[in-house]
Protein backbone atom coordinates (compact mmCIF):
# COMPACT_ATOMS: atom_id res chain seq x y z
CA UNK A 1 0.00 0.00 0.00
CA UNK A 2 1.24 3.57 -0.85
CA UNK A 3 0.82 5.83 2.01
CA UNK A 4 2.25 8.44 -0.74
CA UNK A 5 -0.51 7.96 -3.02
CA UNK A 6 -3.17 8.09 -0.34
CA UNK A 7 -2.06 11.23 0.92
CA UNK A 8 -2.03 13.15 -2.62
CA UNK A 9 -5.41 11.85 -3.23
CA UNK A 10 -6.55 13.86 -0.36
CA UNK A 11 -5.04 16.99 -0.45
CA UNK A 12 -5.69 17.50 -4.26
CA UNK A 13 -9.32 18.31 -4.66
CA UNK A 14 -10.85 19.88 -7.79
CA UNK A 15 -10.99 23.22 -8.14
CA UNK A 16 -14.65 23.69 -8.24
CA UNK A 17 -14.70 22.87 -4.08
CA UNK A 18 -12.25 25.49 -3.63
CA UNK A 19 -14.06 28.00 -5.57
CA UNK A 20 -18.00 27.38 -4.34
CA UNK A 21 -16.13 27.85 -1.01
CA UNK A 22 -14.88 30.95 -2.10
CA UNK A 23 -18.13 32.49 -3.70
CA UNK A 24 -20.32 31.76 -0.64
CA UNK A 25 -17.59 33.57 1.68
CA UNK A 26 -18.19 36.25 -0.45
CA UNK A 27 -22.24 35.73 -0.65
CA UNK A 28 -22.33 35.58 3.77
CA UNK A 29 -19.94 38.44 4.17
CA UNK A 30 -22.45 40.51 1.76
CA UNK A 31 -24.75 39.42 3.62
CA UNK A 32 -23.52 40.42 7.16
CA UNK A 33 -22.29 43.42 5.82
CA UNK A 34 -26.19 43.66 5.10
CA UNK A 35 -27.24 43.78 8.42
CA UNK A 36 -25.54 46.78 9.22
CA UNK A 37 -26.91 48.57 6.52
CA UNK A 38 -30.53 47.84 7.28
CA UNK A 39 -29.70 48.92 10.63
CA UNK A 40 -31.57 45.16 11.68
CA UNK A 41 -31.41 45.64 16.04
CA UNK A 42 -31.91 43.42 18.94
CA UNK A 43 -32.33 39.80 18.66
CA UNK A 44 -32.48 39.23 14.87
CA UNK A 45 -29.34 41.21 14.56
CA UNK A 46 -27.51 39.23 16.87
CA UNK A 47 -28.79 35.82 15.66
CA UNK A 48 -28.13 36.99 12.24
CA UNK A 49 -24.86 37.82 13.35
CA UNK A 50 -23.64 34.84 14.74
CA UNK A 51 -25.20 33.14 11.95
CA UNK A 52 -23.59 33.86 9.38
CA UNK A 53 -20.01 33.97 11.42
CA UNK A 54 -20.33 30.48 12.06
CA UNK A 55 -21.36 29.65 8.54
CA UNK A 56 -18.03 31.08 7.53
CA UNK A 57 -15.98 30.02 10.30
CA UNK A 58 -17.28 26.28 9.58
CA UNK A 59 -16.60 26.54 5.95
CA UNK A 60 -13.36 27.97 6.01
CA UNK A 61 -12.12 25.34 8.74
CA UNK A 62 -13.63 22.59 7.04
CA UNK A 63 -12.72 23.62 3.67
CA UNK A 64 -9.78 26.14 3.25
CA UNK A 65 -8.27 24.70 6.37
CA UNK A 66 -8.82 20.43 5.20
CA UNK A 67 -10.63 19.20 8.21
CA UNK A 68 -13.54 18.16 6.70
CA UNK A 69 -10.88 15.76 5.04
CA UNK A 70 -8.41 14.99 7.83
CA UNK A 71 -8.63 12.15 10.56
CA UNK A 72 -11.14 11.90 13.06
CA UNK A 73 -7.75 12.03 15.76
CA UNK A 74 -7.12 15.72 14.93
CA UNK A 75 -10.53 17.21 13.90
CA UNK A 76 -11.39 16.12 17.69
CA UNK A 77 -8.47 17.05 18.90
CA UNK A 78 -8.79 20.90 17.71
CA UNK A 79 -12.58 20.72 18.73
CA UNK A 80 -13.04 19.65 22.12
CA UNK A 81 -10.98 22.50 23.53
CA UNK A 82 -13.31 25.18 22.10
CA UNK A 83 -15.91 23.92 24.89
CA UNK A 84 -13.33 25.29 27.65
CA UNK A 85 -13.88 28.60 25.69
CA UNK A 86 -17.36 28.45 26.00
CA UNK A 87 -17.67 27.68 29.64
CA UNK A 88 -15.37 30.64 29.69
CA UNK A 89 -18.26 32.81 28.11
CA UNK A 90 -20.88 31.58 30.34
CA UNK A 91 -18.87 32.68 33.45
CA UNK A 92 -17.69 35.99 32.15
CA UNK A 93 -21.86 36.64 30.77
CA UNK A 94 -22.65 35.90 34.64
CA UNK A 95 -19.54 38.27 36.12
CA UNK A 96 -19.96 41.30 33.49
CA UNK A 97 -23.99 41.16 34.55
CA UNK A 98 -23.28 40.89 38.27
CA UNK A 99 -20.03 44.27 37.79
CA UNK A 100 -22.93 46.37 35.83
CA UNK A 101 -25.28 45.40 38.58
CA UNK A 102 -23.31 46.44 41.19
CA UNK A 103 -22.19 49.88 39.36
CA UNK A 104 -25.47 51.00 39.10
CA UNK A 105 -26.68 49.98 42.32
CA UNK A 106 -23.80 51.43 44.28
CA UNK A 107 -24.27 54.80 41.83
CA UNK A 108 -27.35 55.01 43.05
CA UNK A 109 -27.40 54.12 46.53
CA UNK A 110 -23.86 55.30 47.63
CA UNK A 111 -21.45 53.28 48.88
CA UNK B 1 6.13 12.25 2.87
CA UNK B 2 5.06 8.50 3.53
CA UNK B 3 5.95 7.48 7.13
CA UNK B 4 7.64 4.16 6.98
CA UNK B 5 5.32 3.58 10.30
CA UNK B 6 2.41 3.96 8.54
CA UNK B 7 3.37 1.16 5.97
CA UNK B 8 0.99 -1.97 6.36
CA UNK B 9 -1.41 -0.60 8.72
CA UNK B 10 -5.07 -0.02 7.35
CA UNK B 11 -6.49 2.76 8.50
CA UNK B 12 -10.14 3.12 9.68
CA UNK B 13 -12.45 5.90 9.30
CA UNK B 14 -14.70 7.64 11.51
CA UNK B 15 -14.21 7.47 15.55
CA UNK B 16 -13.22 3.39 15.43
CA UNK B 17 -10.14 4.88 13.47
CA UNK B 18 -9.68 7.28 15.92
CA UNK B 19 -9.78 4.92 18.88
CA UNK B 20 -7.51 3.24 17.01
CA UNK B 21 -4.55 5.64 16.22
CA UNK B 22 -4.56 7.12 19.44
CA UNK B 23 -4.47 3.81 21.18
CA UNK B 24 -2.10 2.42 18.65
CA UNK B 25 1.17 3.23 20.82
CA UNK B 26 2.50 5.23 18.05
CA UNK B 27 2.29 8.56 16.10
CA UNK B 28 -1.15 9.57 16.65
CA UNK B 29 -1.77 12.11 13.75
CA UNK B 30 -1.08 9.21 11.18
CA UNK B 31 -0.47 10.91 7.59
CA UNK B 32 -0.16 14.12 8.82
CA UNK B 33 3.27 15.52 8.39
CA UNK B 34 4.92 17.00 12.01
CA UNK B 35 5.16 20.29 10.78
CA UNK B 36 1.45 21.07 10.26
CA UNK B 37 0.27 19.10 13.68
CA UNK B 38 2.97 21.55 15.10
CA UNK B 39 1.07 24.62 13.37
CA UNK B 40 -2.31 23.21 14.33
CA UNK B 41 -1.46 22.77 18.11
CA UNK B 42 -0.07 26.50 17.69
CA UNK B 43 -3.15 27.79 16.06
CA UNK B 44 -5.11 25.81 19.03
CA UNK B 45 -3.18 28.42 20.79
CA UNK B 46 -3.74 31.31 19.53
CA UNK B 47 -7.06 30.24 19.26
CA UNK B 48 -7.19 30.60 22.83
CA UNK B 49 -5.63 33.93 22.91
CA UNK B 50 -7.74 35.37 20.80
CA UNK B 51 -10.84 34.07 22.57
CA UNK B 52 -9.31 35.89 26.26
CA UNK B 53 -9.17 39.04 23.97
CA UNK B 54 -12.70 38.93 23.12
CA UNK B 55 -14.31 37.62 25.76
CA UNK B 56 -12.03 40.24 27.84
CA UNK B 57 -14.36 43.14 25.45
CA UNK B 58 -17.49 41.59 26.16
CA UNK B 59 -16.86 41.63 29.91
CA UNK B 60 -15.24 45.29 29.53
CA UNK B 61 -18.72 46.26 27.37
CA UNK B 62 -21.23 44.83 29.01
CA UNK B 63 -20.14 45.98 32.63
CA UNK B 64 -20.03 49.56 32.11
CA UNK B 65 -22.89 51.60 32.20
CA UNK B 66 -21.86 54.43 29.78
CA UNK B 67 -22.90 53.51 26.28
CA UNK B 68 -20.66 52.15 23.59
CA UNK B 69 -19.76 54.12 20.45
CA UNK B 70 -21.56 52.82 17.59
CA UNK B 71 -19.40 51.35 15.22
CA UNK B 72 -21.06 51.59 12.05
CA UNK B 73 -21.01 55.30 12.78
CA UNK B 74 -17.64 55.86 14.35
CA UNK B 75 -16.06 53.14 11.40
CA UNK B 76 -18.20 55.14 8.87
CA UNK B 77 -15.88 56.72 5.98
CA UNK B 78 -17.35 59.36 3.36
CA UNK B 79 -18.19 58.03 -0.19
CA UNK B 80 -18.59 60.94 -2.00
CA UNK B 81 -19.91 63.18 0.33
CA UNK B 82 -22.15 60.32 1.92
CA UNK B 83 -21.55 58.64 4.84
CA UNK B 84 -21.23 54.95 4.30
CA UNK B 85 -21.15 52.47 7.19
CA UNK B 86 -18.44 50.39 7.90
CA UNK B 87 -17.25 51.11 3.84
CA UNK B 88 -13.61 50.56 4.68
CA UNK B 89 -14.21 47.76 7.10
CA UNK B 90 -16.25 45.68 4.48
CA UNK B 91 -13.65 46.31 1.97
CA UNK B 92 -10.75 44.52 4.71
CA UNK B 93 -12.80 41.81 4.62
CA UNK B 94 -13.61 41.30 1.07
CA UNK B 95 -9.50 42.17 0.23
CA UNK B 96 -9.00 39.26 3.45
CA UNK B 97 -11.61 36.60 1.74
CA UNK B 98 -10.03 37.09 -1.30
CA UNK B 99 -6.53 36.40 -0.07
CA UNK B 100 -7.46 33.21 1.99
CA UNK B 101 -9.15 32.17 -1.75
CA UNK B 102 -6.09 32.56 -3.59
CA UNK B 103 -4.40 30.66 -0.71
CA UNK B 104 -6.22 27.97 -1.21
CA UNK B 105 -5.50 27.21 -4.53
CA UNK B 106 -1.55 27.92 -3.76
CA UNK B 107 -2.30 24.57 -2.00
CA UNK B 108 -4.16 22.63 -4.30
CA UNK B 109 -1.83 23.85 -7.28
CA UNK B 110 1.27 22.90 -4.67
CA UNK B 111 -0.08 19.67 -4.00
CA UNK B 112 -0.19 19.12 -7.79
CA UNK B 113 3.57 20.48 -7.74
CA UNK B 114 2.41 23.35 -10.41
CA UNK B 115 5.35 25.27 -9.11
CA UNK B 116 4.58 28.70 -11.30
CA UNK B 117 0.81 28.11 -10.73
CA UNK B 118 1.29 28.21 -6.54
CA UNK B 119 4.01 30.66 -6.93
CA UNK B 120 1.97 33.56 -8.28
CA UNK B 121 -1.21 32.50 -6.31
CA UNK B 122 1.39 32.97 -3.44
CA UNK B 123 2.41 35.79 -4.21
CA UNK B 124 -0.93 37.13 -4.64
CA UNK B 125 -1.58 35.98 -1.35
CA UNK B 126 0.87 38.33 0.30
CA UNK B 127 -0.40 41.63 -1.85
CA UNK B 128 -3.73 40.74 -0.38
CA UNK B 129 -2.18 40.43 3.14
CA UNK B 130 -0.55 43.89 2.50
CA UNK B 131 -3.59 45.46 0.84
CA UNK B 132 -5.50 44.57 3.98
CA UNK B 133 -2.17 45.79 6.50
CA UNK B 134 -2.01 49.04 4.61
CA UNK B 135 -6.17 49.91 5.11
CA UNK B 136 -5.62 48.85 8.86
CA UNK B 137 -2.64 51.81 9.12
CA UNK B 138 -5.50 54.05 7.43
CA UNK B 139 -7.94 53.05 9.71
CA UNK B 140 -5.92 53.35 12.82
CA UNK B 141 -4.94 56.96 11.77
CA UNK B 142 -8.08 58.19 10.80
CA UNK B 143 -9.03 57.31 14.74
CA UNK B 144 -6.39 58.52 16.53
CA UNK B 145 -6.46 61.54 14.62
CA UNK B 146 -10.45 61.84 15.43
CA UNK B 147 -8.84 61.38 19.36
CA UNK B 148 -9.41 57.80 20.13
CA UNK B 149 -6.82 57.15 22.72
CA UNK B 150 -7.07 53.60 24.91
CA UNK B 151 -8.24 55.55 27.76
CA UNK B 152 -10.11 58.17 26.37
CA UNK B 153 -12.34 58.58 22.84
CA UNK B 154 -15.02 61.34 21.91
CA UNK B 155 -17.72 58.84 20.89
CA UNK B 156 -18.50 57.22 24.40
CA UNK B 157 -17.45 54.45 26.99
CA UNK B 158 -13.73 54.80 26.88
CA UNK B 159 -12.77 51.19 27.26
CA UNK B 160 -13.82 51.30 23.92
CA UNK B 161 -10.08 52.63 22.17
CA UNK B 162 -7.87 50.20 24.40
CA UNK B 163 -10.06 46.96 23.54
CA UNK B 164 -9.71 48.34 19.49
CA UNK B 165 -6.13 48.74 19.84
CA UNK B 166 -5.48 45.49 21.56
CA UNK B 167 -7.54 43.40 19.59
CA UNK B 168 -6.90 44.59 15.43
CA UNK B 169 -3.34 45.23 16.36
CA UNK B 170 -2.80 41.67 17.96
CA UNK B 171 -4.51 40.45 14.82
CA UNK B 172 -2.79 42.86 12.31
CA UNK B 173 0.43 41.88 13.74
CA UNK B 174 -0.47 38.60 12.95
CA UNK B 175 -1.06 39.83 9.29
CA UNK B 176 1.85 41.68 8.95
CA UNK B 177 3.66 38.34 10.17
CA UNK B 178 1.99 36.24 7.60
CA UNK B 179 2.89 38.53 5.12
CA UNK B 180 6.79 38.49 5.25
CA UNK B 181 6.39 34.52 5.49
CA UNK B 182 3.96 34.50 2.45
CA UNK B 183 6.67 37.07 0.27
CA UNK B 184 9.49 34.34 1.33
CA UNK B 185 7.59 31.21 0.28
CA UNK B 186 6.51 33.07 -2.88
CA UNK B 187 10.08 33.37 -3.30
CA UNK B 188 11.02 29.49 -2.09
CA UNK B 189 8.72 28.09 -4.70
CA UNK B 190 9.80 30.24 -7.55
CA UNK B 191 13.10 29.38 -6.74
CA UNK B 192 12.09 25.70 -6.86
CA UNK B 193 13.18 25.02 -3.67
CA UNK B 194 10.35 22.67 -3.02
CA UNK B 195 11.09 20.52 -6.37
CA UNK B 196 14.69 20.41 -5.52
CA UNK B 197 13.78 19.20 -1.79
CA UNK B 198 16.37 22.04 -0.55
CA UNK B 199 16.52 21.88 2.97
CA UNK B 200 15.04 24.93 5.19
CA UNK B 201 17.06 26.96 7.25
CA UNK B 202 15.36 26.80 10.78
CA UNK B 203 15.07 22.58 10.04
CA UNK B 204 16.82 20.10 8.18
CA UNK B 205 13.80 18.94 6.54
CA UNK B 206 13.64 18.48 3.10
CA UNK B 207 11.78 20.98 1.44
CA UNK B 208 8.25 19.76 0.41
CA UNK B 209 4.95 21.09 -0.75
CA UNK B 210 3.46 20.57 2.51
CA UNK B 211 5.20 23.68 3.75
CA UNK B 212 2.61 25.57 1.72
CA UNK B 213 -0.36 23.67 3.22
CA UNK B 214 1.38 24.70 6.69
CA UNK B 215 1.88 28.27 5.71
CA UNK B 216 -1.61 28.11 4.08
CA UNK B 217 -3.41 26.96 7.93
CA UNK B 218 -1.59 30.16 9.54
CA UNK B 219 -3.35 32.24 6.79
CA UNK B 220 -7.05 30.90 7.08
CA UNK B 221 -6.72 31.11 11.00
CA UNK B 222 -5.91 34.82 10.62
CA UNK B 223 -8.96 35.28 8.14
CA UNK B 224 -10.77 33.08 10.43
CA UNK B 225 -9.96 35.29 13.30
CA UNK B 226 -10.89 38.27 11.31
CA UNK B 227 -14.58 36.91 10.80
CA UNK B 228 -15.03 36.67 14.77
CA UNK B 229 -13.72 40.28 14.93
CA UNK B 230 -15.84 41.41 11.94
CA UNK B 231 -18.80 39.77 13.91
CA UNK B 232 -18.68 41.01 17.45
CA UNK B 233 -16.31 44.13 17.09
CA UNK B 234 -17.81 46.22 14.35
CA UNK B 235 -21.21 44.34 13.39
CA UNK B 236 -22.77 44.09 17.15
Amino acid sequence: MSDTDKKEQASTHKIGIYLWIWGLLFVLSFFSYMVDWYQFQGMLRWSLILFFMFLKAGLIMAFFMHLFWERYALVNVLLWPMTAIACFIFLMVAEFKYTLFTRIFYFFVGG
Amino acid sequence: MSEPKLEGIELKPGFKGMAEDTGSDQTMFKGVHWGKAMMWIFLLSDTFIFSCFLIAYMKGRGSTPVEWPNPSEVFALDAFGVPVPLLLIAIMTFVLITSSGTMALAVKYGYEKNRKMCGWLVLATAIGGLTFVGMQAFEWSKLIHEGVRPWENPFGAPQFGSFFFMITGFHGTHVSIGVIFLFIYAYKVFAGHYDQQKRGWFTSMKGNYVEIEILGLYWHFVDLVWVFIFAFFYLW
